[in-house]
């Protein structure tokens, strides 16, 4: 920057350096008005509700008892367990290696196609796509119906067995949910400077080494960001459980999640109490967990 | 020049970074805050509407109907007669299966504390348990309807609806079940019409050798507890009180019915499937030739969902044990309809409630289900006859079946159908045995009933 000794200049200067400063806190005005509206005052009444009675006096710890109780909390807790690791695995495995071959396929033009249909699912609404797999999954409309029947499932009761559940609903989360993180991928492989990967080319490292010694650790803080919000709404499993156990007309998908068991709470035993417990509950583990990710991997240290 | 800018971000990063952690932790904060699910508003206490009801301000308005899709002829049709009642017809599920949307939507509504529907008809016969609690259903004896209307719905119709002598809601149909049968096919093929369920056994183990692929029955749906269980005296859902429940699923009587199934699964000759899937539709619809269902299997099912040919279907008792001498049959739904306490409407809303369930011109000749309403049924059962559709006549044994109901089979707020469903039928897929899976019914029975705050003994 010259320097520039007279008063009006210094003004101006700062008046411009103070300009970003405006815009940037007009944006996070309008996010946090919507953070409070929808995010911190709801969390703050069911912290509430978690720790009152039906008559609004304190309770302590009961309600948390009351939903620990319950005959479902233990196998809702071991689904959304099993279910966990299913869907994280298969996310950072998955997206990863999709979101490298989209950045190998670049000079080919394919790419941005792929990209588009990675897309796509996402664009739909969660219960809409969800709709979709309820027919992919009945052998006798389903369009893959053949592959269904030759892993020898001859009818959807088959198809939706109890053991079979994490797997689907992996399969439906990853199908909607996956293709936005193939394109944050993509664009932070897209922000690794080209004279990196130029030089490991020369120094003779092939796909897998790049990969493996470049651009995976550049890409950790964005693979840790995404665990972090995946981990958080996979324990908020609910939209497939809910629309499979209609789908079935109860066979299969209820009582599955904390999150149905939650809603059972509110809505058919009256008890907004014991639902607040289980939803403050979540939000206590998945701040831990992400507190735990943010502390281990200095997600906020600079380069 | 990428890297002097490089540089000079990392120093600003660094400059500020006290600042950035502290604020970046926050929003990582936030962005799990998502957990926690919005279920706001109110207290859980809802003050119910026992003993007097007070009507709210009549300030009339359109009239808002919920219905289930075979409900919906109905609403439409009385909007035609009455094209002066400004309505607002809504679809919903009917609850069908146990969904409990209803109770869902009512609990939203007690909170925000509008939107509820006048009327509203239900296909579980258990809503009073858990509306009169909260203060949704207007008492329906206490003025609102006259007694002598009332008094014409058939005996025990309307037992679930009432709480304490009160009558909290109105039956829509009764649904007793019967012996389902395709004649011609018997006949063809010289067999003789069961009427016991050794013989109903018997006769399934010789359609399993002679004519595979042929049904004698299914067990594939949430209300097949209903059909053969009920029908079988299984004391799973004995009703003892208000919140009071014994359940005892492995007596002589469970067992036996079960067993029977578990046999002719085995053999083929009782399906699994549900009769609504598209698989039984393409696979099983057409090789029926026994069917124990509900009285509207006829309409519904037969007539409009498997487009059975006229003079094919035939109505016969339910099957009886051979040792038992007092004949019972089961109960799939039937339906209810129940009116708002809430309604600004009370006037219109209850000349349609009134309409729907004793109208001639819907309960007698438009309905698919046996009416509650006894001269309806009579109507109905006319109909039925003068149709042609049906192979014999079904008047005598729907009417007989009508008044065999085993009552030791009650309507608690739990959903019976939705326990089957998610206890028994998964291990019926992965073959187990009915018989194996009674004490596992009876566990899930229990606990979903003491969940409800119900008291069970055994």
């Amino acid at each position: 920057m010259s320097t520039v000794a007279n008063t009006v200049g210094s003004e101006r200067a700062a008046r411009r350096r103070l300009r970003p400063v405006r815009a940037g806190h007009g944006f996070v005005a309008a996010y946090v008005v919507l953070l409070i509206a929808f995010g911190v005052v709801p969390t703050v009444y069911a912290i509430y509700f978690a720790f009152t009675n039906a008559g609004n006096t304190f309770s302590g710890l009961s309600n948390f008892t009351d939903a620990a109780d319950d005959f479902r909390f233990l196998p809702a807790v071991e689904h959304v367990g099993l279910y966990l690791v299913f869907w994280l695995a298969s996310l950072v495995v998955f997206v990863v290696g999709l979101a490298l071959l989209l950045h190998r396929l670049a000079a080919r033009g394919v790419s941005r196609a792929l990209r588009f249909l990675y897309y796509v699912p996402g664009a739909l609404a969660g219960a809409a796509s969800v709709m979709v797999w309820l027919f992919m999954l009945d052998p006798t409309v389903s369009p893959v119906g053949f592959l269904l029947r030759a892993l020898g499932f001859s009818t959807f009761n088959d198809v939706v067995a109890p053991g079979n559940l994490p797997v689907l609903f992996t399969l439906m989360a990853f199908w909607t949910g996956a293709g936005g993180w193939i394109v944050v991928m993509y664009g932070a492989l897209n922000n690794i400077p080209t004279e990196v990967l130029e030089a490991a080319r020369i120094d003779g490292a092939n796909a897998w080494q790049t990969a493996r010694r470049i651009q995976i650790p550049l890409l950790r803080k964005w693979i840790v960001y995404m665990v972090i919000l995946a981990f958080a709404g996979g324990t908020q499993l609910f939209v497939e459980p809910q629309l499979l156990s209609q789908a079935s007309v109860g066979v299969a998908g209820r009582d599955y999640s904390l999150n149905q068991l939650s809603y059972d709470f509110a809505f058919q035993t009256n008890n907004v109490n014991a639902a607040a417990a289980i939803s403050v509950e979540l939000l206590l583990v998945g701040l831990i967990v992400a507190t735990v990710f943010v502390a281990r991997s200095g997600f906020f240290d600079a380069d | 020049m990428r890297h002097t800018s490089r540089a000079a971000g990392a120093n600003r990063a660094g400059l500020s970074r006290g600042r950035t952690r502290a604020g970046l932790a926050a929003a990582v904060a936030t962005l799990t805050l998502g957990a926690v699910t919005a279920c706001g508003g109110g207290t859980g206490t809802a003050s119910g509407a026992h003993g007097s009801f007070s009507p709210v301000a009549q300030t009339g308005g359109a009239l808002t109907v919920w219905v289930d899709s075979t409900r919906l002829a109905a609403a439409k049709l009385y909007q035609q007669e009455n094209p002066q009642v400004k309505m607002n017809i809504v679809t919903y599920d009917g609850d069908a299966n146990g969904s409990n949307y209803l109770q869902t939507k009512v609990s939203l509504f007690n909170r925000t504390g509008n939107g509820w529907p006048d009327v509203v008809f239900s296909s579980q016969n258990n809503e009073t348990s858990w509306a009169v609690q909260d203060g949704f259903t207007a008492p329906l004896n206490k003025g609102l309807i006259p007694q002598s209307t009332l008094d014409q719905w058939a005996t025990g119709a309307n037992a679930p609806c009432t709480v304490d002598g009160t009558l909290y809601c109105l039956r829509n149909d009764l649904s007793q079940t019967v012996l389902w049968y395709n004649a011609p096919l018997m006949k063809q093929w010289g067999y003789q019409v069961p009427t016991t369920w050794e013989q109903y056994e018997a006769l399934g183990k010789q359609v399993a050798a002679q004519h595979p692929g042929y049904l004698v029955g299914d067990a594939g749906d949430t209300f097949t507890p209903e059909v053969f269980m009920w029908a079988g005296k299984c004391g799973a859902n004995q009703i003892t009180g208000p919140k009071a429940v014994t359940v005892n699923t492995t007596s002589a009587n469970c067992t036996r019915m079960a067993s029977l199934l578990d046999t002719l699964i085995a053999d083929k000759t009782v399906s699994t499937s549900s009769v609504f899937s598209a698989d039984f539709d393409k696979n099983d619809a057409s090789r029926i030739l026994m069917l124990p269902g509900p009285s509207w299997y006829g309409g519904a099912l037969f007539q409009g969902t498997f487009k059975t040919p006229a003079k094919t279907v035939a109505v016969a008792p339910m099957p009886q044990w051979s040792a038992d001498s007092t004949p019972s049959v089961g109960n799939v739904g039937g339906g209810t309809w129940l009116l708002s306490a809430h309604s600004a409407n009370l006037k219109a809303a209850t000349a349609f409630l009134t309409w729907v369930t004793t109208a001639d011109d819907y309960q007698g000749k438009l309905a698919p289900g046996y009416p509650a309403y006894a001269p309806a049924a009579k109507t109905w059962l006319a109909a039925q006859a003068g149709s042609g559709y049906y192979a014999n006549d079904i008047t005598t044994p729907l009417q007989n079946a009508a008044g065999q109901v085993w009552s030791g089979w009650g309507y608690g707020q739990f959903s019976q159908e939705a326990i089957w469903a998610s206890t028994v039928t998964p291990g019926v897929t992965a073959g187990k045995t009915i018989v194996s899976l009674l004490p596992a019914w009876q566990t899930a029975i229990g606990n979903y009933a003491r969940s409800d705050g119900y008291q069970v003994s055994q």
